[in-house]
């Protein structure tokens, strides 16, 4: 059979840096291809290039055999490329419907195509309402309003980026019945993934980047995982060491009833209960977008909770006050967004250690005057310890790979040695050695007495490093439970939001 | 598109230093065109127009007197911008600064003691500290957009002003001219030369805000604020506190500049006074000095040539001297243009 | 009846330059970008219109000046932000400032000249007309043509447009410049049909007032024109009060247009809600696109 899409040689530069270095594949009708790899491997930019978002710097694609040239996304659309993006293309403050009016040729009518987007949502088993403003949908819902658009494009070649990274495990197996259905219509489809196990599950085919290279072209269904994370990774990964801890200190940090105000588009908590002890690590699961920005802020004070005691440190109350006296207490925050929240990407590294440990620290800033050089020392410390590599002495945060930032973010909180500490997705977008790193040193601290909540998506890592799991959903958050009595599906209906009735603790 | 800029790894110091000159330069290069266009000999309009007024002693008095509410102004801007606060109504803090030292006069003609002095110019400062309040509360009260509010409050400060000059505050003596009585004595500053006290508080105020925003936490506060108010807030900084900061220092600041000009060159209050024009050569002050209160300082003698280049221009080369706006904006133009030199490369590509 | 003909006719005269420019500056701001130098482009375009009106004869001539000058003021602030990336705020200012001093230098002979006014009909002209037209227009664009769609999504997500496959850059080039043609004409209006002459800074802060037109009405055309017509109503009426002679000083009618600004700009921000709605969510930033 003719290959749909071919890749040749494929190389693309990036100022210093080669992203994609001789990539060559192909993909056949009807296969379901997996591209699997590393944050920063190259698979992003691979398929900004196959959608036209981004040009080769050398090499070309073929399509059915013919060179072809796709100089924008709109030709690509015109090929029968159709794209779903990991952080999604839609448009908030436009509807259902207007998004994929935006996306297709022709003539521009919202109103039929309403109509043609009801039939062929409810035909694949992805209902999506036309008329809904985006703003109001959850990540599950715009991701089925990105494939609609795509479908009703009638692709010959549908791209996926990380779709089920915003998935509860039934939606992922949903969304897996649809792409079956596809590629049996005809339909490649071309996934994009870090997730071996449904690799394995759903595709027939398999390339594998590595910094920019191709590495292997395999069938992932006759690899194990661990195969597959030997040709992502390249060396084994030093498996993180967790040994269940039965001694347990007291009480460190309590929620009582904690509730946020729903302010705009935030997701308001409610009720949130949770006892976390010294010792003992428990992380919060979720699909994104339930509250768990909202559930950090209010943690770290960053916004008030409702009462006083809704956060008990140590047994103080300290809903009421800010970040800084939380943190004079002994607790510690690291937030998702590592660029302009965990860090003033212009700023110097020396200079974003000033900005969590200002009040912390005593004598960095004296008298109101800051102490540059006690600074760099603490900067220095942390990188030093968590082997955050860098181009030079003290750079700028923005400068940093996006590993090597959250080390420098997690490590400059660890430094301190707190005693409570609350991280939101600490490995996202990390590659797999500093993720084990981070890990590792959670765990660690945690074994020597902290209270460890680790707020996370990715279900492997909080399988991995969790003593007790809750799961975020909607606001709401349930019991934190021992990981032994979790299980998959238990974990995915939870975080589809059955335990709602249940909540009570 | 034939120009595409490339971000640089770092961002240039060379570039930081040398950008403010080449805008400089291209503003002397437009000069030089705009005189042609008239007739005038490029060089020798340039000469006129920027280097004569720096000829002799008492020109070099006068530019230091210009720059003096300038550099007031510019300084505190400058801490503004960096903390991302836009205070663009600096002209009506500066009149209602002017207003407040001139009641001290009006209404206390007789108090003469040194402690007027000090006296008048706490009342300026207050002045504009006051008017400066008002958008700063309706900012963070009322998430009213502080560009728009602050700026009309430079209209209506103007029609206070010139409605009590003209009327309760009036020289009763003064044969209907819309001024107040000449102050005495103590109510105006030591001056050296036309160089009044004023000068001396400009370069102490932008020194003093230099370090603060540079070395001091509070600076450090500003400056997170302004970069990414996300993560200021999660160091622990309030926008709020800073948006009131950064008003009522530059504010007072402006305050200060009206009350010193009164009292150390005008002598009385007279209006018009300032035009909303004026706050936005404060605003190129800050710009031009890189947000840096010390550049504020060469920023703002500058920006004072400018306008002693186009008197200049007007009585020696017959040109109006409303080419100094145009020059001052042409600067900012330019000033802006090749601040991406300094994070940016340039490069030109062939048309594919 | 004639009285009160003339006073609504004035109303409208007031009314309709911050129509114009207003309108013109929320098509940019819907694209995300926020240009503060409407004062600038205003004035421009009056003192342009008016120089070509006095030139030749013809005021029909002086309409195109005027918004062809308002156009070029804002391709220049465009080069500078769009393509140099520089801050918008500052651009903005630059360009009021440019404006204000180059229209007087452009004017001093135009002061005092006389011009053939745009024609009207019961004090009815064309540019007023034409004003009721546009705001119609404008809402069909943004709300029910695909460019328009297209420029509301570059004023939401530019990094999703640029994705989409969008020019951003493009986009925010065209509605720049279609904003300041509006400007222009506003200015031009003015100089034009209103008074009609020249005299330096005759905008007086109505390029300011325009903006914030724009956040009292929430982004949304429709509410611009009942907004622009409550401003010129108050205006008028305050400049009326005065011929009364009730001892109210005339500096303080003479600020009710600056004052009723702030009050109403308070009035509608302390709304999250209503103003987060419609509020582009990219207005002010600047966009670099990868390659």
């Amino acid at each position: 059979m003719v290959d749909l899409l071919a890749a040749k040689n494929i190389v693309k530069i990036f100022g210093t840096l080669r992203a994609n270095d001789d990539v060559s594949l192909s993909v056949k009708q009807g296969e379901i291809h997996a591209l699997l790899g590393e944050n920063g491997a190259g698979k992003s930019t691979l398929v900004k290039m196959i959608y036209g978002a981004l040009q080769p710097s050398s090499g070309h694609f073929e399509w059915l055999g013919k060179q072809i040239a796709i100089e924008s996304p709109s030709a690509a659309r015109a090929l029968g490329v159709g794209m779903v993006f990991q952080h999604f293309s839609l448009f908030e403050a436009l509807t259902a419907a207007e998004n994929i009016a935006l996306a297709l040729p022709g003539k521009f009518d919202v109103n039929t195509l309403s109509e043609r987007v009801r039939k062929l949502s409810a035909d694949y088993g992805l209902p999506v309402d036309p008329a809904a403003s985006i703003a109001d949908l959850s990540v599950g819902q715009r991701q089925r309003v990105e494939i609609v658009r795509c479908l009703l494009q009638n692709p010959k070649l549908l791209i996926l980026d990380e779709p089920t990274s915003v998935l509860t495990p039934q939606e992922a197996d949903q969304l897996f019945i649809t792409l079956r259905r596809l590629a049996a219509e005809g339909c490649a489809v071309l996934y994009i993934s870090h997730r071996l196990e449904e690799v394995r599950q759903l595709c027939s085919a398999a390339t594998v980047l590595r910094h920019g290279k191709v590495v292997a072209a395999c069938d992932p269904r006759k690899e194990t995982p661990a195969s597959l994370a030997r040709m992502m990774v390249g060396t084994d990964v030093e498996a993180v060491h967790a040994t269940i801890n039965h001694h347990l200190g007291p009480v460190r940090l309590a929620l009582n009833a904690l509730s946020t105000k729903a302010d705009g588009f935030a997701v308001a908590m409610k009720n949130a209960m949770l006892e976390v002890r010294g010792g003992e690590v428990v992380a919060i699961a979720g699909v994104a977008g339930n509250g768990q920005s909202e559930f950090f802020d209010a943690l770290s004070g960053e916004t008030a909770a409702n009462r006083a005691d809704a956060v008990m440190m140590d047994g103080v109350p300290c809903g009421f006050e800010n970040i800084t006296r939380r943190r004079k207490r002994g607790a510690a925050f690291v937030p998702e967004e590592r660029l302009g929240h965990a860090a003033v990407p212009a700023f110097a590294l020396s200079n974003n250690t000033v900005l969590t440990r200002h009040a912390v620290d005593e004598g960095l800033a004296k008298r109101g005057v800051i102490n540059l050089s006690m600074a760099m020392r603490i900067a220095g410390k942390v990188i030093a310890a968590y082997d955050v590599r860098k181009g030079k002495p003290d750079p700028e945060a923005r400068s940093l790979s996006g590993g090597n930032l959250q080390k420098f973010t997690v490590g400059r909180e660890l430094e301190r040695r707190p005693g409570i500490l609350v991280v939101n997705q600490p490995t996202w977008g990390v590659d797999a050695g500093a993720a084990a790193t981070i890990r590792q040193a959670l765990i660690d601290l945690a074994r020597s007495g902290s209270a460890v909540v680790v707020i996370s998506q990715d279900l492997d890592e909080i399988f991995e490093i969790a003593d007790r799991i809750a799961v975020i959903s909607r606001g709401q958050l349930s019991r934190a439970e021992p990981k032994n009595t979790w299980t998959l599906e238990k974990i995915g209906l939870a975080m589809a939001g059955a335990h709602e009735v249940a909540h009570a603790a | 598109m034939p120009l595409r800029l490339e971000k640089r790894a770092e961002p240039s110091n060379t570039m930081a230093l040398f950008s403010p000159v080449i805008a400089i330069a291209l503003t002397l290069l437009f000069g030089a065109m705009v005189f042609a266009s008239r007739g005038i000999d490029p060089l020798h309009g340039l000469y006129v127009y920027f280097l004569e007024p720096l000829s002799d002693e008492w020109n070099l008095e006068k530019l230091i007197v210009k720059a003096t509410p300038l550099v007031l102004m510019g300084a505190g801007l400058a801490v503004s911008y960096r903390a991302n606060v836009w205070n663009i109504g600096v002209a009506g803090q500066l009149q209602m600064g002017a207003l407040m030292a001139g009641l001290v006069p009006v209404y206390f003609t007789s108090w003469q003691d040194p402690v007027v002095m000090p006296v008048m110019l706490a009342l300026g400062i207050l002045g504009g500290m006051a008017w400066a309040a008002i958008p700063a509360f309706l900012r963070v009260r009322f998430n009213a957009n502080e560009i728009l509010t602050s700026l009309m409050l430079v209209y209506v400060a103007d029609f206070i002003f010139d409605w009590l000059v003209r009327g309760a505050l009036r020289d009763p003596q003064g044969h209907n001219f819309p001024k107040t009585v000449n102050f005495a004595g103590w109510q105006n500053l030591p001056s050296w030369g036309d160089i009044h006290l004023g000068a001396v508080l400009a370069v102490i105020a932008a020194a003093g805000l230099a370090f603060m925003l540079f070395r001091m936490l509070k600076g450090f506060e500003l400056r997170t604020l302004g970069a990414a108010p996300r993560a200021g807030r999660f160091a622990g900084f309030s926008a709020s506190q800073s948006i009131y900061f950064c008003f009522l220092l530059a504010g007072g600041l402006a305050g200060l500049a009206g009350a010193c000009d009164v009292m150390g060159v005008g002598h009385q209050l007279q209006t018009p006074y300032a035009t909303p024009v004026y706050g936005f050569v404060a605003i190129i002050v800050a710009f031009l000095g890189r947000l840096n209160p010390v550049g504020a300082i060469v920023a703002g003698l500058l920006l004072a040539l400018t306008f002693l280049g186009g008197e200049a221009a007007q009585t020696t080369l017959h040109i109006p001297d409303k080419i100094a706006k145009v020059f001052q904006g042409v600067l900012l133009f330019f000033v802006l243009a090749c601040d991406t030199l300094v994070l940016y490369r340039i490069k030109w590509e062939a048309r594919k | 009846m004639e009285q009160f003909y003339a006073i609504a006719i004035t109303i409208v005269g007031a009314s309709t330059p911050l129509l114009i420019a207003a309108l013109g500056e929320l098509v940019v701001e819907r694209s995300g970008v926020l240009n503060l130098g409407v004062e600038g482009m205003m004035i421009i375009g009056a003192v342009t219109g008016f120089g070509a009106a006095y030139v030749t004869g013809n005021p029909y001539v002086g309409i195109l000046a005027a918004i062809f000058g308002g156009m070029l003021m804002s391709l220049l602030f465009g080069f500078l932000t769009l393509t140099l990336l520089a801050n918008q705020v500052a651009t903005g200012l630059a360009i009021t400032l440019l404006g204000i001093g180059l229209s007087a230098l452009i004017g001093e002979n135009l002061v005092g000249k006389q011009i053939t006014r745009v024609p009207n009909f019961q004090g009815v002209d064309i540019l007023i007309v034409f004003s009721f037209i546009l705001v119609g227009l404008v809402s069909w664009f943004l709300f029910r043509t695909r460019y328009g769609l297209m420029v509301r999504a570059v004023g939401d997500n530019h990094s999703s447009a640029h994705a989409m496959g969008f020019s951003v850059i493009g986009l925010r080039y065209a509605c720049v410049a279609f904003g300041g043609g509006c400007a222009g004409l506003a200015g031009g209006y003015l100089s034009l049909a209103q008074t009609p002459q020249w005299v330096e800074n005759m905008t007086a802060g109505r390029g300011w007032i325009a903006l914030a037109l724009v956040v009292f009405a929430t982004w949304l055309p429709q509410r611009l024109l009942f907004g622009a017509y409550l401003f010129g109503t108050i205006s008028i009426l305050a400049f009326t009060v005065q011929t009364f002679g009730w001892g109210i000083p005339s500096q303080l009618l003479s600020s009710t247009p600056y004052l009723v600004t702030v009050v109403a700009l308070v009035l509608i921000s302390r709304n999250k809600r209503l103003l987060t709605a419609n509020t582009p969510a990219c207005l002010g930033q600047a966009f670099v696109a990868d390659r």
